[in-house]
């Protein structure tokens, strides 16, 4: 049975291209076993960093476990609370996906309705959501995550910022994405409409919003599947920058962009790791996304069939 | 020795899961002063012939085998001579004038270029013969316009400097791609005219590729029929079209639609060779046990009076324009200009027209895709817009329905043929149960001569002609009283437009509907229509019975489209 | 821009308590009525936003909450800093962007081409923070090279403090904008890429194949030209992103540019500094927009002549 479909995925030609291209089976392998680790961070890593039961200031500075100083308790090394590197990066690497999954979400909702209806309604909604659009597409993701992170944690007391700031950064870089999402689905929906199908189903008397949502929108999934994923490693890089630059996610549930702000004042003393490891696991993560995201690019254009 | 020569040609397709053999074996000669035409259906390789004789053969596509000659010369391997070759002894015209000319260069730095290319002369020399080379292609103000870009051409114009560019260089050969498929018939004539003209004065040896049976007739001394890669036979052309011999040839020439005689169905052949008789009368007696008996009253269903629809054309500019992004210049098209006629329960009414003419446009108002500016349509006297321009779909409740031209966009690709014939079902029946669905879907796809297991079957599984019938099936659904045919075949071959013309007129006579029949192919409208419109950008020019439109075109622009058609009966 | 002034207006006075602020959470209740008088606060809203906009208009962007000095003072030293940043960046992505983007355009599957793609795809990959550290760590730390920060000297000419002209100043220049253009230049190279592989693929160059014309004069006169235009209008949206992660090369560089002035702002919640900077930046972005759009007009004769003739 599982043969069979394997055989039919193996049949079509994103399947083809998918098992004949290295890239794609090794980035797609590695993102799984860090999808699978972070989620069930509390059964795989070493240690729960982030107990302070478990913290001691002793283990401080361990370097990793094969140079000199090094402790197998410790396979990564320890950071300068003591807390254990290959936890962090467990736990941190969580914080980055729930981000960045959680705000490409957001956009691609927010975005794909916008574009849908304006590509479909057109007149003067058409007009002023692409002007929106437009406008905020010249405005640089980072620039605008951080005005909206800015703006909102002045509206916000003091108090509150710790426990909304994850949901504060996940709206500031939704708010920051959904542009690309709403040009995409308004070009394809403007194509779509032209075709004949969708005059068949008017004449039918379907109403519009079927028309949308049933018969436009699964035509146009592929290239947003595209831009979703390229989105994605987006999202978590400028969350990460975000983070770096210290308006992130609290300190108290650091994502690989803290750590990494946080070793970085040791870089020059020494204690390298600190810093090294969580770029390392933060660049495989961008890296793996953006390759599954190129190689889906390739797969899915109708125009570069070359078999 | 001939001119061209062409042995045992070769060519195919390496794909992942086989390899498709794009021509086989195919063997021609070609002399100076000769028009040869190569047709046949789409698929049948005859592009592909034409692309290999430059080596302009896309890949992974490749020549495995054969020879190509030229005055004696050898192309095949020899890279240095196809490259010295190529629009110095070789012409190509291809298909799409839109698309030949690269958009940014000026027409004359585009003719200068290949001039220089391959002839010595200098600057001044080469301007002086691009105008020249304009002039004789027929362009008026060649002086001036050879300054102009090539957006500021028409269609027909372009391909006038396509052809000069092609014959730029003195070349001995022309090949033609479907030069004229994307032309109006009027257009098409003073091309064909003009490389007819060119052959002779220049001694040259051309090659039209074309699945178009009357440019054949009237253009071509020999001809070459293709099928499935392999030439089924050739010859002279008077000779293969009044007595073709294989039967892929004589099903081609059978089915083209007659231009002097009104026929009552298009003759078939199968593929053994036998004509085949359609039988549907034994699968619509289910259908009209569900539908109910309809009686003919010969009622008047539909009157368009008055119809002008205005286009609102924001050009280009506006978005660019200097400062204010507001601004718009607002070129006026008028689609469609007062237009009226009536159409009577039972009859076909053909709208016929060239590009332009507004008659897509008149189907879209009456199904309400486009809003008229004015005028007013009645459906069994019931208006079909109200006072606010708004179409009233109640009004016309799915009796009025369309098929489409291109089968390629007209289904929803992610959707099985099941889903899209039973969505018109259901939004008309709101309570129908599965089995009384099944019924009704087993009904549909009978009617339309495909099987059952095709239901379950998505689009692209199937033919240009299967999808084409599948849009009738789902038009057929809703069980219409007015069935708007546009351009149902113009994008299918001549043998499956004939099997898909003779369904829609069997279709017609069982379950008595009306058609309104729109296309641009005069002897199609000939064979379907019973009254016939002609309309000329956006202005009806005549409004006749069907035959006495052929026989008797009082409107000079009929009368010009009906002597401008390409006829296959020239010839026999 | 109006629309960006009024958002920054708001900010300005509705988020947060600007004079809560400035005299300390600890000031008495008639210190803080006083200063909301002299602020003007307790006007309407239509006469805040006039006298606002007529302030901007003159330069004057108000007094910083937290450095307490005058906003348009700190935009104008810090502003050549990172003008200067931004402008060599700018112009390293693009030249190198295109130069590598045409190459692996033309010769699409040759080693050279595979390599700088997968070079490419890094610089897409990673975060220019990290970058930048690296960079740092590269050649300041290791191979102590390059500064790892500052500007080194600058030569004041009239207002502008330019680190062009002194060899402290230029090699200060070199890590932070490789770490700035490396995002840019990827993106370029890919742009540019994709275009070159579509265009060659057209009819109309299929038919200079056919008329013989040589394959160089393909490649480099028709394709090139016809490919160059989309890069005309990234390049506006280039600048506009350029700007914004220099954010990130300021603070990861220490480089006093106005980056560095605006990610302070935010982490102290100084609204003025944050208004200002958003109407500088937009007001470039309206700027560049406005150049590209013009740009297009002499480039894409399509637009210009539009009539159709028969």
């Amino acid at each position: 049975m599982l043969y069979k479909t394997f055989n039919k995925i193996y049949d079509t030609d994103i399947g083809y291209s998918f098992f004949n291209s290295k890239i794609a089976i090794i980035s797609s392998t590695i993102l799984f076993i860090i999808f699978l680790c972070s989620t069930f961070a509390g059964l795989v890593s070493p240690y729960n960093p982030f107990d302070p039961a478990t913290v001691s200031l002793m283990d401080a500075f361990t370097p990793p476990s094969w140079s000199e100083g090094g402790s197998s308790s410790f396979l990564l090394g320890t950071d300068q609370q003591g807390r254990d590197m290959l936890s962090t990066i467990i736990y941190g690497s969580r914080i980055s996906l729930i981000v960045g999954f959680a705000s490409i979400l957001f956009a691609m909702i927010l975005g794909v309705f916008l574009g849908v209806t304006a590509g479909y309604i057109g007149g003067k909604y058409e007009i002023v959501v692409m002007r929106i659009t437009d406008v905020q597409l010249t405005i640089p993701s980072i620039l605008m995550a951080l005005l909206v992170n800015g703006i909102a944690k002045s509206v916000i007391s003091q108090s509150m910022h710790n426990d909304m700031a994850i949901y504060v950064l996940i709206f500031a870089i939704g708010i920051s994405e959904w542009p690309q999402f709403a040009r995409v689905s308004r070009a394809s929906t403007l194509v779509e409409k032209n075709k004949e199908y969708v005059s068949a189903s008017r004449i039918i008397g379907l109403s519009n919003i079927l028309i949308m949502f049933k018969h436009i929108l699964p035509n146009i999934l592929r290239p947003l599947l595209v831009i979703a994923t390229i989105g994605l490693a987006l999202a978590i890089i400028t969350e990460s920058t975000l983070s770096f630059l210290g308006v992130g996610v609290p300190p108290t549930t650091p994502s690989l962009g803290t750590l990494i702000r946080f070793g970085n004042s040791f870089l020059f003393s020494g204690e390298w790791w600190i810093t090294f490891f969580p770029a390392i696991f933060l660049i495989v993560l961008a890296l793996s996304i953006n390759l599954l995201g190129d190689w889906m690019r390739d797969a899915l254009n109708p125009k570069l069939k070359i078999r | 020795m001939s001119f061209l020569e062409v042995k045992n040609l070769n060519i195919s397709y390496p794909t992942r899961k086989e390899t498709i053999v794009a021509s086989k074996d195919v063997e021609f000669t070609l002399e100076r002063g000769e028009i040869l035409g190569i047709v046949g259906e789409s698929g049948s390789g005859k592009s592909t012939i034409a692309n290999a004789i430059i080596d302009l053969i896309d890949p992974p596509g490749e020549i495995t085998s054969g020879s190509i000659k030229i005055d004696n010369d050898e192309l095949r391997g020899n890279e240095e001579l196809i490259q010295e070759i190529r629009g110095k002894k070789i012409g190509f015209v291809f298909q799409d004038p839109q698309t030949s000319l690269n958009p940014l260069f000026k027409i004359k730095d585009q003719l200068i270029e290949t001039i220089q290319t391959h002839l010595n002369l200098d600057y001044k020399d080469a301007l002086k013969k691009s105008i020249q080379l304009l002039e004789e292609v027929g362009i008026d103000n060649a002086e001036k316009r050879i300054e102009d870009y090539p957006h500021q051409f028409s269609g027909g114009m372009r391909q006038r400097v396509v052809i000069a560019l092609a014959i730029s260089c003195e070349p001995d050969l022309i090949i033609a791609d479907e030069p004229t498929t994307a032309l109006d018939v009027s257009i098409q004539h003073q091309i064909l005219e003009l490389l007819k003209d060119l052959t002779k004065k220049r001694n040259l040896g051309v090659i039209i590729i074309t699945h178009d049976m009357g440019v054949i007739a009237e253009t071509t001394d020999k001809v070459i029929v293709m099928r499935h890669g392999l030439i089924v036979e050739q010859g002279d052309t008077k000779e293969l079209l009044t007595n073709p011999k294989s039967n892929e040839a004589r099903s081609l020439v059978i089915s083209v639609p007659p231009t002097n005689k009104k026929i009552d169905r298009f003759k078939l052949i199968s593929p053994d060779g036998k004509e085949i008789t359609s039988d549907s009368k034994n699968l619509t007696k289910n259908i009209i046990k569900t539908w109910g008996v309809r009686e003919n009253k010969n009622q008047k269903l539909l009157d368009v009076i008055s119809i002008t629809k205005i286009f609102d054309d924001q050009s280009l500019v506006s978005n660019f324009s200097f400062g204010s992004k507001n601004e718009s210049t607002e070129k006026v098209v008028k689609a469609v200009d007062n237009v009226s006629f009536e159409l009577f329960e039972g009859e076909t009414l053909g709208l016929v027209g060239e590009s332009g003419s507004g008659k897509s446009t008149i189907a879209k108002i009456i199904t309400g895709l486009v809003r008229p500016t004015t005028g007013e349509i009645f459906y069994n006297n019931l208006s079909l817009y109200n006072s606010k321009r708004k179409y009233q779909i109640d009004k016309s409740r799915g009796q009025v329905q369309m098929i489409f031209q291109d089968p390629y966009s007209s289904l929803n690709p992610r959707f099985k043929v099941r889903d899209i014939i039973s969505e018109p079902i259901r939004l008309f029946q709101k309570n129908i149960n599965t089995s009384e669905l099944t019924q009704n879907l087993y009904d549909l796809i009978d009617i339309v001569g495909m099987s059952r297991q095709s239901l379950d079957r998505y689009p692209h599984e199937f033919s240009g002609g299967q999808r084409q019938r599948i849009s009738i099936a789902r038009a057929l659904a809703t069980r219409p009283r007015l069935l708007i045919c546009d351009e149902p075949t113009s994008a299918l071959d001549v043998s499956i437009q004939a099997q898909v013309l003779n369904l829609l007129k069997d279709i017609q006579d069982e379950l008595h509907l009306a058609m309104l029949f729109i296309s641009h192919d005069l002897p199609v409208i000939r064979q379907m229509c019973n009254r016939i419109v002609v309309l000329k950008n956006g202005v009806v020019c005549e409004t006749k019975e069907g035959e006495e439109l052929f026989n008797n075109p009082e409107h000079p622009y009929t009368q010009e489209l009906i002597r401008l058609m390409p006829k296959i009966e020239s010839i026999i | 821009m109006i629309v960006v002034a009024f958002v920054s207006f708001s900010l300005f006075n509705f988020v947060g308590d600007p004079v809560n602020s400035m005299t300390g959470i600890d000031a008495s209740y008639e210190r803080q009525a006083e200063v909301r008088e002299i602020l003007g606060l307790n006007d309407p809203v239509y006469i805040q936003f006039s006298r606002f906009l007529g302030n901007v208009i003159q330069g004057d962007f108000g007094i910083s909450y937290q450095l307490k000095r005058e906003v348009s003072d700190l935009i104008a030293e810090r502003m050549p800093a990172t003008l200067e940043l931004v402008f060599v960046s700018a112009l390293l992505a693009i030249i190198t962007g295109v130069i590598l983007g045409v190459y692996t355009g033309i010769h699409r599957d040759s080693f050279i081409s595979n390599v700088i793609l997968v070079v490419s795809l890094a610089g897409v990959s990673l975060p220019t923070f990290i970058i930048g550290i690296m960079l740092i760590y590269l050649f300041s730390v290791i191979l102590g090279v390059l500064p790892s920060f500052g500007r080194g000297e600058v030569v004041q000419l009239g207002f502008w403090a330019t680190g062009f002209l002194t060899p402290s100043g230029l090699k200060a220049l070199i890590l932070p904008s490789v770490t700035l253009s490396l995002f840019q230049m990827t993106y370029v190279i890919r742009l540019v890429r994709a275009e070159m592989m579509e265009i060659l693929q057209t009819d109309y160059i299929k038919f200079a194949r056919a008329r013989g014309i040589k394959r160089n004069t393909i490649n480099y006169k028709h394709a090139l030209k016809n490919g160059l235009i989309p890069v005309i209008t990234i390049t506006g949206i280039n600048i506009g992103t350029l700007i914004a992660f220099s954010i990130i090369t300021e603070t990861v560089f220490q480089w006093p540019g106005m980056g560095l002035l605006f990610i302070n702002a935010v982490y102290f919640v100084d609204i003025p500094i944050m208004s200002a900077y958003m109407i500088m930046v937009a007001f470039i972005f309206v700027m560049i927009n406005f150049i590209v759009d013009i740009t297009y007009y002499f480039i894409d004769p399509r637009i210009r002549l539009k009539e159709e003739a028969g």
